[in-house]
């Protein structure tokens, strides 16, 4: 198939406004006369506010407006089930950092400088800090309205077919244990918000989110404002990976200064704050059985975690059950199930981040299975081979797995890296090691439930020509804007440069869940695509109109019973869901070039002509496309996470040199293949595989957040929490892969997260093949490695 | 904090001189930013750590957040605005946006201003003279992978 746009690489749209400076985020936008806003945090991570004395710093000149957590009724989380969080602290502090009161100035400075003239007293208490005293028995719960004798937030639990019965059936069964510190998003822009508001009570948001409708809502709900006063709009963000997805309590504050002194706002975090403000990985201990028989595959797995959630809920019910669910792929399994514990400490709040909740169990698994097949020696690069779930099959807990190019992908991998050559063959300190992990492609049940489509795209044809998208997804520096112009510019045979995509701004765009969980290609793409589709139905109408030839018949499809057929159908075009990924050249037209041109006869119309045409009819042309994901998963407990889809799927061959002498890991090179289905744009697909290894390796090798026995963060900065740099950026060979997926846009699946996981243990394995240590903690630092190969020396 | 003496400072940023009343702690990412709002330089973390802030000063690449306003009087100042012609972007630019070394931005103007004093002292860096000029700013999105082959092939641009 010639495609006229898809399929060849694409400079992200904003990208000259990029390197220029043109391009604005957040904190560049310059509002009128705005008070600036600062927060004061508490300083300890366990204690009772007994008082807040703000009128010293009230008296400063310039102090407009200081809240506490009395001004603040209504408590929210990003999910409806355990909205647990006040704005402001209101009668105790969990954690350190945590916002406890705010100044609203004329000025940063005198707001800065009013914080200090605000007098807190506090009656501390005994932090839990570490997670595993968090399970113990206590009459002074982190969350007493919970009414808990601990400090467990959430226990979830499956299981699958027979555990015991594959355990028997183990000819190896391994049974590790493995620890995860915490690791952090670190994107490079701070949070910011600014709030403009008009004469008429219109309440504008600009805030470096990822999710602008949940912030919508979120901002109506704690402050009971009606919704259609508020607008949110994201700018430009720097950067996100989960970490700028839950509705926050600046951005609350922000929005309750300005409806207070009826002034504009300004509102940006110093890199502290960012560290503070987290919501990143959640540390874990995770335990990991895995049975396996050299015939049978994965005779049975059963994973028990405890993660550790800090100081609120935030993601983390949903984090719970990824930890488990995302476990069932990419091998055939039957006999599986998990029991994951969340707890409360007092730290700071852990949420989504990259990967979300399949990254350290994933880590645990893959090297479990390493152990497994060495132990059974066969040979762990081939040997995963035979164990991958094939295309259209059911996972235990009834994911649907539809199309995977996993198994053509190991193979490639393995060639490309001369595993048969490397592997157990290398001299001493350097390995070879590999890896294989999945993950969804969107989230097929909401978080806010609800039957709407997942995603609605609009898109406008005016006098001039030029196209226009409206889409509420988020683009977060991952290309969305760009994935969403290739469908309109696609279908309607246009240039890149008519289309022009409006985004993220809940006044203008439709409404979409956003950018999380790897959903904006497949169900905000196939919404573009879709409404591509309506409106060039319009144009064909008008260029048979011009021909004097009569419109198209367009076949009408059944609804297939069976959800593994929904894909390929025919449009359905008095729908805006069209039924996944529509074929529409069936109506005799070819769209290239801004010509539309019949197929039988090759007459050619220019597209302003046929536009101009079609606007006689109806003015101005308007279509609408939507996503709706096919009703999907068992009905249990739980069954609804996970659930997708579709699923994309990754294996990495990570080579390595150990120093021996310092314990300190190289990663030499990677090769990767990733089940991405169609590129839609390969150098955005690139981008997001090297960005995913970057930010694996980092948890790898470096990455961690150092808390005190007393809960202090002490490394809330770029020197101490260590991020790795162009130096330790691996050479990166990545397997060109292919597979369609019938019911992605364009037979496209997702790219920015699934390719983070397998990173961790590829290297993992591979240090094992180097040096024959087994390290089961990230990040495996060079004491770690160390004290190992001491460990092995003396047996 | 002390009341702070104010005084009136001139600063040359990309060829045009702005006079600003500033106190002695200001630093030049504030007077870029917030005193003439060129926004295309970011704060990252204002400690010196990041790297997004990265300007030249007489052609070096400095860190704009500790570095104070006073200090680059009678300095040539360039930031981000001030690489392109007109529509004709720099070599540098030109090679981010086709080599796709940017994603989210924010890293970007630091980026490219840290390679064009790079590239301005030596027109033929070796890869890890490249890496090490980049090594001083993090960027989250990209794994360097890109900017470092975009940084190649404007020197090779260049040396035509």
């Amino acid at each position: 198939m010639e495609y006229n746009t898809i399929g060849k690489p694409q400079p992200i749209i904003s990208s000259v406004d990029k390197v220029t400076g043109r391009a604005h985020y957040t904190d560049d936008l310059r509002v009128h006369n705005p008070l600036h806003v600062k927060i004061l945090r508490s300083p300890h991570a366990s204690a009772k506010i007994i008082s807040i004395a703000t009128e010293k710093a009230m008296a400063l000149s310039g102090v407009k407006l200081i809240l506490t957590g009395a001004d603040f009724k209504n408590t929210f989380g990003v999910l409806p089930i355990s909205k647990d969080e006040s704005a402001l602290a209101k009668t105790v502090v969990r954690y350190i950092g945590e916002p406890v009161a705010a100044v609203a100035a004329e000025s940063a400075a005198i707001a800065e400088k009013a914080l200090k003239y605000i007098d807190v007293t506090y009656e501390c208490l005994t932090p839990v800090i570490d997670m595993r005293k968090a399970l113990d028995k206590t009459e002074n719960s982190i969350h007493p309205e919970l009414k808990k004798t601990t400090n467990l937030h959430k226990a979830v639990e499956q299981n699958f077919g027979d555990l015991d019965t594959g355990f028997k059936e183990a000819e190896q069964i391994v049974d590790e244990f493995f620890t995860f510190d915490a690791v952090t998003h670190a994107f490079t822009e701070p949070h910011a918000t600014q709030v403009v508001l008009d004469g008429e009570g219109n309440i504008t948001v600009y805030s470096a989110t990822q999710v602008p409708y949940y912030l919508h809502k979120a901002l109506a709900e704690v402050l009971e404002i009606p919704m259609h006063r508020l607008r949110v709009i994201k700018p430009h963000l720097g950067g996100g990976f989960g970490g700028k997805s839950d509705p926050f309590p600046h951005e609350m504050i922000a929005v309750k200064c300005a409806l207070s002194t009826g002034r504009n706002i300004r509102l940006v975090f110093s890199r502290e704050e960012v560290f503070y403000s987290h919501h990143g990985r959640h540390p874990s201990r995770i335990n990991m059985k895995l049975g396996y028989h050299p015939k049978k595959g994965i005779t049975a797995l059963k994973g028990d975690m405890l993660i550790d959630g800090g100081a609120y809920a935030s993601f983390g019910v949903v984090t719970s059950y990824y930890n488990g669910v995302l476990l069932q792929g990419p091998y055939e399994l039957k006999n599986f199930g998990f029991h994951c514990d969340r707890v409360y400490t007092n730290k700071p709040v852990c949420g989504a981040m990259r990967g979300h909740g399949g990254v350290n169990p994933r880590f645990a698994t893959e090297v479990a299975l390493d152990i497994a097949l060495t132990k059974a020696k066969i040979d762990p690069g081939y040997g995963r081979l035979d164990m991958i779930l094939k295309p259209h099959s059911l996972t235990p807990g009834q994911f649907r797995i539809t199309s995977s190019g996993l198994k053509q992908g190991l193979e490639k991998a393995l060639q490309s890296s001369e595993w048969k050559r490397k592997y157990g063959k290398l001299p001493y300190g350097k390995g070879i090691g590999v890896a294989c992990g999945f993950f969804i492609s969107g989230s097929a049940l909401p978080i806010h439930w609800t039957q709407m489509p997942q995603s609605t795209v609009r898109l406008t044809i005016d006098f001039d020509g030029g196209v226009t998208l409206y889409s509420g997804a988020s683009d977060i520096g991952q290309g969305s804007d760009t994935m969403l112009a290739q469908m309109a510019a696609e279908v309607l045979g246009l240039p890149m440069k008519m289309i022009k995509v409006i985004s993220a701004d809940t006044r203008l765009t439709p409404i979409d869940y956003g950018s999380y969980s790897s959903r904006v290609t497949f169900m905000a793409g196939n919404a573009a695509r879709n409404a591509a589709i309506s409106i060039r139905k319009q144009l064909v109408e008008a260029a048979c109109e011009i021909l004097e030839i009569p419109p198209p018949i367009y076949a009408s499809p059944a609804i297939p019973d069976s959800s593994f057929d929904l894909g390929g159908r025919e449009p359905d075009f008095g729908n805006p869901y069209l039924g996944p990924n529509p074929k529409y050249h069936s109506d005799g037209f070819t769209f290239k070039d801004q010509l539309i041109t019949t197929k039988q006869g090759n007459k050619s119309l220019n597209y302003l002509d046929v536009v101009r045409k079609a606007m006689d009819f109806q003015g101005a042309l308007q279509a609408k496309g939507v996503y709706l994901s096919p009703k999907l998963g068992g009905d249990f407990k739980g069954a609804g996470a996970g659930l997708s889809p579709s699923y994309s799927f990754t294996t990495f061959v990570s080579e390595v040199s150990v120093d021996t002498e310092t314990g300190f890991i190289k990663v030499d090179k990677v090769t990767c293949a990733h089940d991405c289905g169609f590129p839609l744009n390969p150098l955005s697909v690139q981008g997001q595989l090297e960005g995913s290894i970057h930010m694996g390796l980092g948890q790898a090798l470096m990455e961690k957040m150092n808390y005190s026995r007393d809960g202090v963060l002490q490394n809330a900065n770029f020197l101490d929490y260590k991020i790795p740099s162009a130096f330790e950026q691996p050479e990166i060979n990545i397997v060109a892969l292919e597979s369609s997926e019938n019911e992605g846009p364009f037979g496209a699946k997702e790219v920015g997260e699934g390719a983070l996981a397998p990173l961790s243990p590829s290297v993992a394995n591979a240090l094992y093949d180097a040096v024959g240590i087994r390290l089961t903690s990230l990040p495996m630092t060079p004491d770690k490695v160390l004290k190992a190969m001491q460990q092995l020396k003396e047996g | 904090m002390q009341e702070q003496s104010v005084r009136l400072l001139t600063l040359k940023i990309n060829g045009q001189n702005f006079s600003k009343a500033v106190s002695p702690g200001m630093t030049l990412l504030e007077f870029i930013r917030e005193e003439i709002n060129l926004t295309g330089t970011k704060k990252g973390c204002d400690l010196g750590e990041c790297g997004v802030c990265t300007v030249l000063a007489d052609g070096n690449a400095i860190l704009s957040c500790i570095t104070l306003a006073l200090e680059c009087e009678n300095m040539e100042i360039t930031t981000i605005e001030g690489l392109a012609q007109g529509y004709e972007l720099h070599p540098l630019q030109k090679s981010f946006v086709e080599k796709g070394a940017l994603q989210c931005g924010y890293c970007t103007p630091g980026m490219i201003m840290g390679a064009v004093a790079l590239l301005n002292k030596n027109p033929e860096p070796s890869e890890d003279q490249i890496k090490e000029c980049l090594s001083g700013t993090i960027c989250r999105c990209t794994g360097y992978t890109k900017i470092v082959e975009a940084v190649q092939d404007a020197a090779a641009h260049m040396k035509k």
